[in-house]
């Protein structure tokens, strides 16, 4: 009898791993078996290599995705240069200047930060970040890529202090003993033992935050303008390649050229975001087989 | 001829309400080595840490009384810690280097320092590992990492990156409970030749150890110094029962 439990509860668990697994693949196979009929139709130099995007164009429409991926990669490094000092300085102030009672509230505030949801952040984007960035810049309009990439930093920044300040925290106190008995200071024990010590954690933090920011959809498409067009500054409205498959997919014929274009762009999306956080897990890995 | 290098007077210490020191108070002489014995929990290494404000990064610690270091109380009010700390070397009981090269181990002192004479820093990298007796095995590794090292060679190179800050006073909280035997003669020998330049406290719970190695034995019990005297004096001719007590095994 327990041997048949025994079992049955050991298929559960690997119909369980199985399920996720087949999920994961079936979402691939979906976008690629799809997005290759795109490429019937649209040659991939124009796909990869041109920065007009014009599905709906007469006469000739244009299926270059080049401003898209530069209008992603601005927002998400735009966001990085913003979230990853200030994450890792707050991650630094919580695990080594900050008194116990003061991380234990301060902690769970951050974290909580993450459970925003994006359409609410996109709104203070519009409403607010926007005006300012406006007035700041003397331009007619904030919705462009300076608004979206501090929105992403907000939203990329629990990720990043989260993670980078239990990787500080995980690093031996040995370490610090060690170094404070050297005379060392607090600021250079911090600087030249710890965050070297605790670096491939806080990269990993910084490769999954910039994940987020690189599939965020609802806040770009909210506060970013959306203009399809090449981005030549950090203040000129951006369309990314999540705000360009948001947007269209609910209007595009099904079956058309223009909506297996559509599912190549989520292709590539998907490929993205899948290196990122692959990179990421290989850090941590690497990381965890150091200290353990 | 001999010199007062640390004089501990009335010192107290408590952790929260408790009291881990109990009026200590105890000249140490330059250039000697004084191991300090006791049985767990007895205050040796409370004691120990101390003398290098060590204990200052815990929490809710309280200290009375005074520790004359070079005639200057390093707990006085415009006292700089790190300027101790930079006096007085610490080794600790597990070796613990830096996840960093064996050089870069030994010249990190050098750096927060200041120091950025590339030569300078190479010489005195390797004046270092050889008081540290460390220099033979490791002079065609320096750039391996310092955790491919054996664990009594960490250790010598705890000691190297200890001695590269040049401090007068080196502690050591025993240095050698972690190692084997061939290591722990090797760190003992070092503490010989080590002492015609520093000034050594060494808590040591091998009391065997404590007799080969030191000139002067604190024996420390329940936060107390119960007796402070020659080594020879305190194995052979102790003034107080319960140190003879101790020293012959009858409890610990």
């Amino acid at each position: 009898m327990n041997k048949i439990k025994d079992k049955l509860i050991f298929f559960f668990f690997l119909l369980s791993g199985l399920i996720v697994v087949m999920l994961l693949a079936g979402i691939f196979y979906l976008l690629g078996s799809t997005s290759i009929h795109a490429f019937k139709e649209i040659s991939l130099k124009q796909f990869f290599f041109s920065d007009n995007w014009n599905p709906n164009a007469y006469g000739e429409p244009s299926y270059g995705i080049v401003s898209m991926i530069v209008s992603t990669f601005m927002v998400t490094i735009g966001s990085l240069v913003i979230a990853v000092p200030l994450g890792i300085g707050t991650a630094a102030y919580l695990s080594d200047i900050a008194s116990e009672k003061v991380r234990e509230i301060v902690k769970p505030v951050i974290e909580i930060l993450a459970a925003i949801p994006s359409v609410v952040i996109g709104f203070l984007g519009i409403v607010l970040i926007g005006p300012i960035v406006a007035k700041i810049f003397h331009i007619q309009s904030g919705l462009n890529a300076v608004n979206g990439s501090i929105l992403l930093a907000v939203m990329a920044l629990p990720t990043i202090i989260s993670l980078s300040e239990d990787a500080l925290t995980a690093v031996p106190n040995t370490y610090t003993e060690a170094s404070l008995a050297l005379g060392a200071t607090k600021w250079q024990t911090l600087v030249k033992v710890k965050i070297p010590a605790a670096l491939s954690g806080i990269l990993a933090s910084c490769m999954l935050g910039m994940g987020r920011a690189v599939g965020e959809t609802m806040t770009v498409l909210m506060a970013t303008g959306c203009a399809p067009a090449m981005p030549h500054s950090f203040l000129d409205s951006v369309r990314t390649l999540t705000s360009s498959i948001a947007i269209e997919l609910g209007e595009v014929a099904y079956f058309s050229t223009h909506y297996y274009a559509l599912f190549a762009v989520g292709l590539v999306l998907f490929i993205i975001t899948f290196i990122i956080n692959l990179a990421s897990d290989i850090i941590l890995h690497n990381y965890q087989k150091v200290y353990n | 001829m001999d010199r007062l290098k640390i004089c501990v007077e009335d010192f107290n210490f408590y952790y929260g309400n408790v009291q881990a020191l109990k009026n200590i108070s105890m000249n140490v002489y330059k250039n000697s080595v004084v191991g300090i014995i006791g049985p767990s929990g007895c205050g040796k290494s409370t004691f120990l840490r101390s003398l290098n404000r060590m204990n200052d990064v815990i929490n809710n610690v309280r200290v009375e009384g005074n520790v004359f270091i070079d005639g200057k109380n390093i707990f006085g009010s415009n006292v700089d810690v790190v300027d101790v700390r930079k006096k007085v070397g610490m080794v600790f009981q597990k070796s613990n280097p830096f996840p960093k090269t064996i050089f870069e181990n030994v010249a990190y002192g050098l750096r927060i320092n200041g120091i950025k004479d590339k030569k300078y820093i190479a010489s005195k990298v390797e004046r270092s590992l050889m008081d540290a007796a460390l220099w033979d095995e490791v002079k065609d590794r320096l750039n391996e990492s310092a955790f491919a090292l054996s664990g009594g060679q960490q250790q010598r190179l705890c000691i190297a990156r200890a001695l590269a800050v040049e401090p007068d006073i080196l502690l050591m909280d025993e240095p050698a409970s972690a190692l084997d035997p061939t290591s722990t003669a090797k760190i003992e020998e070092l503490i010989q030749e080590l002492k015609s330049n520093y000034t050594i406290l060494i808590v040591t719970h091998n009391m065997q150890q404590a007799a080969r190695i030191s000139d002067m034995t604190a024996f420390f019990m329940l936060g107390e110094l119960i007796e402070f005297d020659q080594t020879g004096t305190i194995f052979t001719r102790p003034k107080k029962k319960i140190t003879e007590d101790y020293i012959t095994g009858r409890f610990g």
